[in-house]
């Protein structure tokens, strides 16, 4: 570095008082606005058994038609469907996405329910790591997809949770803000419903289910927080049918023996649940995922990876130098294989050479041997034609000493004959 | 990945969206209002109070010869004695070899809006006989602070809130010559117009005329596109018409006329901020005197968060680009690290080579 020398100012600068109106208090309008134009993003993804009416309450919550169809009880496996949509309400437009399970708890063997559930939320945290990663990022840009807030949608048994749903919760508790909400609420009285409510209250308590708390630090909205956090878990009621009350139509539910109404206090806690998820802590939930599960899982990544701050000496260690101590260990590495495998190829090289060249020397070890044969046979051949040859020879020599004879003979014969014949 | 469904758009309404880079979206769409309340405008006001609880920094620089009102400017534009004036008795170094910059911190509130202020000032730049290089140790500071925030950025345990100390702004103060930009004024304005966002003024702009002032104006900028210098607002960044035409009423004022004290006089019965002269009193927020209230309207009430933003979406990626790149952190290097494990990867790495296609031939 050149000799710039920076005389820093106290470290914690020092106060001061302004003697006129300067204008900076325009800055959250400004923040505001700018965030205004490019819009929000808000991802819930609501967890829940088939049928126990998650559509139904997001078409209530979000006043408008989602147009989900009714799915079926039979899925092998539990599966995940986001949805995007845009809304907008005067002048801030929300990207909302909706994620919804399908066939959860609908398989005869539930064990692996919730895995796919969390790897999607790994997922989701994995393309932010990696857009965050990049060299070339948009961050600004980027369509954040993370969950934001999970509804957990309970049954309303009236008695206490399911395994399942403990099971489900803890795995989640650490990297989603998990909001409990007690489904079809109409089903349970009064009486029961606070029962339930603590019931499950001390269950999750005692099983170490952390679910998301709303934040109590701010003066303005601690008080109707703190409330809320005492209502916990919501019963709700969803529906997108109207019925006549009074001379207002008011989304309801018709039952011969009454109309349950989805946003009177008294008969469920939907206006609460729209309460706190939208009006007053969506930044929060927003803020929320981004700094504390966000953050947990890049450091559980990054610390997998074997990327620390401080090596062994305590010394602190870059990214950049891990990056670069483990690229030289990968190509280190790389180049060992290389030599391992060329060593085995010049091995194996090897052995089909001798085994060519004892394949030859058997080849010619047989050659040898079939010529020997040969000319042995060829040599008894060679005899046995003297020795028939000598045979013929013999053989003529007797036929003509044979044919000398018998002419002889006959000779005699005739000789005989005269002899015969003149003495008489 | 097939268990998951790929995500939907599901057009429901939008109306008079404002244009973004949206993903998926083309163009506006009718529709029609969600049907009755449903709360969501309520995130603005979550917002503002999130905000206003954390509190804003914000850090500018000041650059410009001694003796041309840097000091008396920011005291001026915050109301408040943030820097010391070099010419007041008590300040003991005279000019110094080399540019030593100086940044001072201040938190500063107004109306429940806490704000870290931070004013680095460059005494001695421009100052010597031979002014080569004079900008080096700016243009090191700038670079320093980047590298400092990438460096936190990448750690493994990050913290909530990443202290940020980059230079938001740089205001570079031109004598007023009446003439033209001075080889100095060009050279650094080069250089800096690439990392941090300038914005040029006419310091000590009472010695000029209306006139004068006018011509002095249209041949800076004259200059400044003759050397393709981008101060801010830069045009590239407009994001949309309403902001370039905007901009465009601020570019064609840049750069500002200012004059700056920290002395009142009364005028007409109301206490205004103003220089005495013996011709008359130039009121500093006088629109018709000087260009100060423009200058304080740009930088504070007006493109504050917007200075902000293009220091950190477009200087520190661009920083960010260069650095990574230079320390071969490619992205395949990285991604290759991050997403498979190192077996799998020679297995692949090794198939490819030349050597393997022979092995695999008589294996």
């Amino acid at each position: 570095m050149t000799t710039s020398d920076i005389a820093q100012g106290d470290k914690n600068a020092r106060p001061l008082s302004l003697s006129g109106h300067v204008g900076f208090d325009s800055l959250p309008h400004q923040l505001v606005n700018k965030s205004t134009c490019q819009g929000f993003c808000f991802n819930i993804l609501c967890i829940g058994e088939t049928g126990i009416g998650k559509s139904t309450l997001m078409d209530t919550l979000f006043n408008t038609n989602f147009e989900n169809f009714e799915s079926s009880h039979f899925e092998p496996k539990v599966k995940l469907r986001a949805q995007t949509y845009d809304l907008q309400e005067s002048n801030v437009r929300l990207k909302l996405t909706i994620v919804n399970t399908v066939g959860f708890g609908d398989q005869m063997n539930k064990q692996e329910s919730y895995q796919h559930v969390v790897d999607y939320i790994d997922t989701q945290f994995e393309s932010y790591l990696q857009e965050e990663l990049k060299i070339k990022r948009s961050l600004h840009n980027y369509h954040d997809s993370r969950i934001h807030a999970c509804l957990y949608f309970i049954a309303p048994s009236g008695h206490s949770l399911k395994s399942l749903d403990l099971v489900t919760m803890k795995k989640l508790d650490s990297k989603v803000n998990i909001i409990p909400v007690i489904a079809k609420a109409d089903t349970i009285s009064k009486s029961e419903l606070h029962k339930f409510k603590i019931k499950i209250m001390s269950e999750l308590v005692s099983n170490g289910v952390q679910i998301y708390q709303f934040p109590t630090d701010d003066e303005t909205v601690s008080k109707i927080n703190t409330a809320m956090n005492g209502i916990l878990p919501f019963a709700v009621v969803g529906s997108s049918e109207e019925v006549k009350i009074g001379n207002k139509m008011v989304k309801a539910r018709q039952y011969p023996w009454g109309v349950v109404q989805v946003e009177n206090e008294n008969h469920c806690d939907f206006v609460k649940l729209r309460e706190m998820l939208i009006c007053v802590n969506m930044e929060d939930l927003r803020e929320q995922t981004h700094t504390r599960h966000y953050e947990l899982y890049r450091r559980c990544k990054l610390e997998e990876m074997g990327f620390t701050d401080t090596n062994p000496e305590s010394k602190p260690v870059s990214l950049q130098e891990t990056y670069e101590a483990k690229r030289h260990e990968f190509l280190g590495d790389l180049q060992r294989r290389e030599e391992e495998m060329r060593q085995m190829f010049v091995q194996r090289v090897k052995e089909k050479e001798t085994e060519l060249k004892e394949a030859e020397r058997e080849l010619q070890g047989k050659f040898e041997q079939l010529k020997r044969l040969h000319s042995e046979e060829k040599s008894k051949l060679d005899e046995k034609r003297r020795s028939l040859e000598d045979e013929i020879n013999t053989f003529s020599k007797k036929k003509a000493a044979a044919e000398l004879l018998q002419g002889q003979s006959f000779n005699t014969n005739a000789n005989l004959k005269k002899d015969k014949d003149r003495k008489k | 990945i097939s268990e998951f469904e790929p995500p939907e758009w599901h057009k429901v309404e939008v109306v008079t969206p404002c244009p973004t880079e949206s993903h998926g979206l083309q163009g506006t769409i009718k529709g029609h209002d969600l049907f009755g309340y449903v709360g969501i405008e309520a995130v603005l006001d979550q917002m503002r109070r999130k905000t206003m609880k954390a509190g804003f920094e914000f850090n500018i620089m000041v650059v410009g010869q001694s003796g041309l009102g840097k000091s008396t400017l920011v005291n001026t534009l915050f109301k408040s004695k943030v820097s010391r004036k070099s010419c007041s008795p008590n300040y003991e170094e005279k000019i110094s070899k080399t540019v030593k910059l100086q940044s001072v911190s201040h938190v500063i509130e107004e109306k429940g809006v806490k704000m870290k202020l931070t004013v680095i000032d460059t005494p001695g730049f421009g100052d010597q006989i031979n002014n080569e290089n004079c900008w080096e140790p700016i243009v090191s500071y700038v670079n320093e602070q980047y590298e400092r925030y990438l460096k936190e950025e990448l750690y493994v345990n990050r913290k909530p809130r990443i202290p940020d100390t980059r230079v938001h702004c740089c205001v570079y103060f031109l004598p007023a010559t009446g003439h033209w930009l001075r080889p100095i004024d060009v050279e650094f304005m080069k250089r800096l117009g690439k990392i941090v966002s300038i914005v040029p003024i006419i310091a000590k702009a009472d010695t000029l005329t209306m006139e004068e002032r006018q011509e002095f104006k249209q041949r800076i900028r004259q200059d400044l596109n003759a050397n393709g210098i981008r101060v801010y607002p830069q045009t590239e960044y407009d994001e949309d018409p309403e902001d370039r035409i905007l901009n465009d009423k601020i570019r064609e004022n840049i750069p500002f006329a200012v004059v700056g004290t920290d002395k009142e006089h009364q005028v007409n019965g109301n206490k205004v901020l103003g220089r005495k002269t013996k011709w008359g009193i130039i009121e500093v927020e006088n629109v018709a005197h000087c260009e100060f209230t423009n200058l304080r309207d740009l930088l504070i009430r007006s493109h504050l968060q917007d200075l902000k933003d293009v220091t950190h979406n477009i200087h520190y990626e661009t920083f960010r680009v260069r650095r990574l790149n230079e320390s071969n952190l490619t992205v395949h290097g990285l991604a290759l690290i991050l997403e498979s494990p190192p077996e799998s990867d020679l297995q692949y790495t090794v198939a490819n080579t030349a050597t393997a296609s022979c092995f695999y031939s008589i294996l």
